[in-house]
């Protein structure tokens, strides 16, 4: 069998002391993925500890916005007042992840960190290159009808599988993070990181650190944000192509625009590009059909994925309808 | 036909329902047993080769492990008889080191845990010698051949005739790779006590397991007992005895331990068959009114190479409408994947996808409404036999559905109907299958306290067959339902069929019926002889009510009459049986699937918003039981239109979405609100009942509705499945 250690810890500082002592454990929140992951033999931490005791739970109003800890489940975020009335996106993107189950249990923090769902990384008899660097890219030449359309590298072409990111990406999120040598603030787009050679790591988040809580400034993207999430089912099911946008309308016209597209990369991607064609414009079809255009610039099909070039247009225009109507 | 209409009570619920929702009921993996010890099968990584080595020291050796079993030390099967690695119950477990399927079971390890079983497996290493493997039926078809049994060829009139036709059409269709996948995983527990057999097993035979172990173990059948009174889903799956019900009877012998095996998930798509790849190209083609001159349906389907498994797909096309030149062709393609085998609606729902979708191509040809293209070809005897029809009420079936619906009210252009950003269309379909009777034995017993057992070894997989026979039961004696019990699922009971091809209610049912029957002549007779003391007879006949026997102004319970005959129980067993009526007519349940829909124009979205599907099944038993038989059926065809397929890496042979995050089945979110209409007419030959089988044409023809639905709302025809969102675009 392979055994592994618990431990539960009460504090931020025990956390902290407890990974420095066993820098190979993992931390568990909700542990949707990462037993999972366990379970199929994909990672084997000799030690969990376990974070669900740290007071990270709270989401409170700050000067500057708002703060939610790393620990506030899916559930609470999503149906929490001040997220639904400030940061409706946020809400409309958890309701659309997963499952009331999965909801209940999965963490702020350990939806940041879930890994991907590219089949050739859980089957660990199947080339990988993220799971065991060096093995190969299965996905490419193989089934990669889920894969990226955009920063991938011809070691990796996994999405990042997180409707939640999505939101917090467009609404320039900052992450918070611990470590026994202090406080780091990471802007939210920087978070997570493109495969390149090195797509075992998924992100920016350094051994020994933990996630304390994510901010989002304040915004008047509150009349018109929608989350649009195109999947193979109603529910239950991860995205082809998800777009989250917020905008700003004044006197019909667009006065700051976001836009983020999920299961198109490995990190939730901001459309930059399609912003800047927004802001000034009208609110309209003619704009909004203008911006999606160049939507895909850069982006590469790997054959059975191709679809999402045209869908992934197709949605933004469709997201954007809704948000500005 | 009996006196089967005098019914004593309302819709009955469920019998064994509140067991179920509480956890009481026990399934084929749930038996707690003294000693128990866990299988675990480890499966091939490769699809085509051979094992050049396998190391197993370290799975023996680490703790809890009593058992690791493979190829080279695997204890004789005396039934694996003949030559080849294939024999009368599938493929013959790790009898040699060819590996013929990725996911093959290549060691059995057995241990006191089932964790320590499960990690002990993940120690066993096997080295192969990999050959090249051919997983991909769209690349081989050039290797169809003929089924080495039953026919390839049907045909009738003129070949081909569909091309001489004013009208006519010619498309491929497509069905992928489907997985039955029934809630409660492949499950077995086997428990040897010197040569005497029990086996709690998931199967949809009981009758039919107990032979199977029997004859692959070398022990008298009545050494076996094969005991499933409860299974958790079936859909075709556990139709047959499979390798992993094999590896788990044999493991117990070798331990001497009671030993159970349940199969993980993702060996659920690989073990226990599967309704395979099919392409299909369909010709059809009419006289400018509508009438059908001639269809031309070839199917070729992916078949194991160490088994063949052939099913129905071009039936329906042989038997469905009046046409007088029909001919059809099936072929496989033997490939380098695990044996497929029956899935709900086997054969006709892949036929019908082509078939139906063909229709309705070339109605909009004929620029004439599908359904009286449908009408207009009608069959009022059986195109194939020529006999008449046993019963048929399809006609009726179209009608009140397309009412319910609001068929005729819709726009029939193509595109032309919007609700906002959203097209709508509508489609229908037809399905049709066998309607059977077969043979079955039942046992009743009709107690002191005036109570009624009855009993047969009958399966029920979900659609209610306890519940229906119960039904059955009191109707006959007037009995309230809960004093009726009907046991079923295990071998020692009177033999019943395997619950398959929609033949239970029908078959089972006609026996139930009968020794009811029998019982209620035993009680009239006492009757007629004045066992009641009764001063008059009745003008007509006895009257059976509330479990008591009267003639209108004075009654006596069961109870007090048996107590006056001087019996202590009446115990009765009939074998029931079809006879010279099947020669004479021809027996099929009807059924016709409405869908309306909504297609989303920028993004491919499909959204179901109204299901109307009507069968013609005879006399309806149990009315709520029947409504879920077709509810379920119309929500496997949402999964079968909309969502399922299994994907294999062909580069591996291998199977890449093998769980349910990645093999999607609708949720509820997906389903709308179903109407379900019965016809509810008797078949005045079929059985005492009247009632013809459901479960498969509940399924059969409805995946068809929803493409026909699409092809309305978008003018987009999609002849592949599943209709994913990325195909509309
Ligand atoms: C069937 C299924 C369907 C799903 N569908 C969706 C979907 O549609 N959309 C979607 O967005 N997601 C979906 N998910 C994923 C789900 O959102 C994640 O599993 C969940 O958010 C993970 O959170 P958790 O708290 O359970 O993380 P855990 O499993 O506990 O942890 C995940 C990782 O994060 C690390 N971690 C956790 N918290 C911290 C912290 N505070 N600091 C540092 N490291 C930490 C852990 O060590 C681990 O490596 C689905 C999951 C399943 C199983």
């Amino acid at each position: 069998m392979i055994n592994f250690d618990y431990l539960r810890t009460a504090s931020v500082n025990a956390t902290l002391d407890a990974i420095k002592r066993e820098p190979r454990a993992a931390f568990i929140a909700g542990g949707t993925n990462l037993v999972d992951l366990m379970k199929r033999g994909v990672t084997s931490p000799p030690r969990l500890i376990d974070i669900n005791n740290l007071p990270l739970k709270n989401i409170e109003r700050t000067s500057s916005g708002i703060s939610i800890g790393a620990l506030a489940t899916n559930s609470a975020v999503a149906i929490n007042e001040m997220i639904r009335s400030d940061f409706p996106l946020l809400s409309q993107a958890l309701h659309a992840g997963a499952s009331p189950q999965l909801r209940n249990m999965a963490t702020v923090g350990g939806n940041m960190l879930q890994r991907t769902r590219c089949t050739y990384f859980y089957d660990t008899t199947m080339p990988c290159n993220k799971r065991q660097a060096g093995s190969g890219c299965g996905a490419l030449g193989g089934y990669n009808r889920m894969h990226a359309i955009f920063g991938a590298s011809d070691k990796c072409i996994a999405v990042h599988p997180s409707d939640m990111c999505v939101a917090l990406v467009a609404l320039n999120a900052t992450a918070v993070v611990r470590s026994n040598k202090g406080e780091r603030r990471i802007p939210f787009g920087d978070f997570h990181r493109l495969p390149g050679d090195t797509p075992q790591t998924d992100n920016q988040l350094k051994a020994g650190e933990l996630i304390t809580a994510v901010e989002i400034p304040s915004n008047k993207f509150q009349q018109h944000s929608f989350y649009l999430k195109i999947r193979d089912r109603s529910s239950y099911a991860f995205a082809l192509v998800s777009v989250a946008v917020a905008l700003s309308i004044e006197n019909n016209r667009i006065s700051d625009a976001r836009i983020a597209a999920g299961g198109v990369a490995h990190k939730p991607w901001r459309l930059l590009n399609v912003e800047k064609a927004l802001t000034g414009q009208p609110a309209s079809v003619e704009t909004f059909q203008k911006a999606a255009s160049i939507a895909t610039q850069g982006a590469k099909g790997y054959g059975q994925n191709n679809f999402k070039l045209k869908l992934l247009p197709q949605a933004i225009i469709q997201a954007l309808e809704t948000a500005s109507s | 036909m009996g006196n089967y209409f005098f019914e004593t009570e309302g819709p009955i619920d469920r019998v064994d329902g509140k067991q179920k929702v509480t956890g009481q009921a026990l399934y084929a993996g749930e038996y707690p047993l003294e000693k128990l010890c866990y299988g675990v099968l480890v499966g091939s990584s490769i699809a085509r080769g051979n094992i050049t080595a396998i190391a197993t020291k370290e799975a023996e050796n680490a703790a809890g492990v009593l058992a690791v079993i493979t190829h080279l030390n695997r204890p004789a099967i005396p039934g694996y008889t003949g030559e080849g690695d294939s024999g009368p119950a599938g493929m013959k477990l790790m009898s040699s080191p060819a590996i013929y399927f990725a996911g093959q079971p290549v060691a059995l390890v057995i241990a006191d845990t089932f964790e320590r079983a499960q990690h002990a497996a993940s120690l066993v290493k096997v080295a192969y010698k990999t050959t090249e493997s051919s997983t991909d039926l769209s690349t081989q078809l050039s290797k169809a051949a003929a089924p080495r049994r039953g026919k390839s060829e049907y045909s009738r009139g003129e070949k081909n005739a569909y091309k001489k036709a004013a009208v006519w059409i010619e498309e491929d269709y497509v069905i992928p790779h489907e997985v039955h996948n029934p809630m409660e995983l492949g499950s077995i527990t086997a428990v040897w006590n010197g040569d005497q057999l029990t086996v709690y097993d998931k199967t949809q035979g009981v009758k039919a397991s107990q032979r199977s172990y029997a004859q692959l173990f070398g022990v008298p059948q009545d050494n076996v007992r094969v005991v499933a009174p409860f299974v958790g889903g079936g859909f075709g799956m556990a139709l047959r005895t499979w390798p992993y019900e094999v590896a788990a009877v044999m493991g117990a012998r070798k331990v001497g331990q009671p030993l159970k095996l349940m199969l993980s998930r993702s060996q659920m798509f690989t073990l226990v068959g599967y309704r395979p790849h099919t392409i299909q190209q369909v010709g059809i083609g009419a006289t400018r009114d509508g009438i059908l001159t001639g269809i031309s349906h070839d199917a070729t389907a992916a078949t194991a190479s160490y088994e063949e498994f052939t099913e129905g797909v071009v039936r329906m096309t042989q038997f469905m409408y009046s046409c007088a030149n029909v001919d059809t062709r099936y072929r496989l393609v033997p490939l380098d994947v695990s044996v497929p085998t029956w899935m709900r609606g086997p054969g006709e729902a892949t036929g019908a996808f082509a078939l139906e979708s063909a229709l309705d191509e070339l109605a909009y040809k004929l620029d004439m409404d599908a359904l009286d293209l449908r009408k207009k070809n009608y069959a009022y005897t059986d195109p194939e036999s020529g006999l008449p029809y046993s019963s048929k009420f399809l006609m009726d079936c179209y009608d009140q559905g397309a009412e319910k619906i609001g068929w005729y009210k819709r726009n029939r252009q193509p595109r032309s109907m919007k609700n906002g950003e959203w097209l709508e269309g509508y489609g229908m379909s037809s399905g049709v299958f066998g309607a059977h009777r077969p043979a079955a034995t039942a046992r009743a017993v009709l107690a002191a306290d005036g109570s009624l057992l009855v009993q047969s070894a009958a399966s029920d997989i979900g659609p209610g067959t306890g519940t229906a026979m119960v039904k059955i039961a009191a109707d006959v004696l007037g009995l309230p339902y809960d004093k009726v019990r009907f046991e079923l699922g295990d071998s020692r009971l009177p033999p019943a069929p395997t619950q398959g091809g929609s033949g239970t209610n029908s078959g089972v049912g006609a026996a139930v019926h009968d020794v009811c029957t029998a019982v209620k002549e035993k009680l009239i007779l006492a009757m007629n002889e004045g066992k009641a003391g009764f001063s008059k007879q009745p003008q007509q006949e006895w009257l059976f009510e509330k479990g008591r026997i009267g003639n209108g102004a004075e009654s006596i319970s069961f109870s007090d009459l048996l107590k006056n005959m001087g019996q202590s129980a009446i115990d009765l067993t009939r074998d029931s049986k079809s006879g010279e009526e099947r020669q004479k007519y021809a027996f099929y349940s009807f059924s016709v699937h409405f869908t309306r829909l909504w297609v989303h124009a920028r993004t491919g979205v499909v959204r179901i918003k109204q299901i109307v599907t009507v069968a013609d099944a005879g006399k309806i038993v149990s009315e709520k039981t029947a409504r879920s038989q077709m509810v379920g059926g119309a929500i496997g065809g949402i999964g079968m239109a909309l969502m399922e397929e299994a994907v294999f890496d062909h580069r591996f042979g291998r199977m890449v979405n093998n769980n349910f995050a990645d093999y999607h089945i609708p949720v509820n979110a997906d389903v709308p609100d179903i109407d379900t209409i019965f016809i509810n007419k008797p078949d005045p030959y079929i059985n005492p009942m009247g009632a013809k089988g459901m479960g498969e044409i509940a399924l059969i023809g409805y995946a068809a509705s929803v493409t026909n639905a699409i092809y309305h709302a978008t003018g987009k025809r999609i002849r592949e499945l599943p209709v994913t969102p990325d195909k509309l675009l």
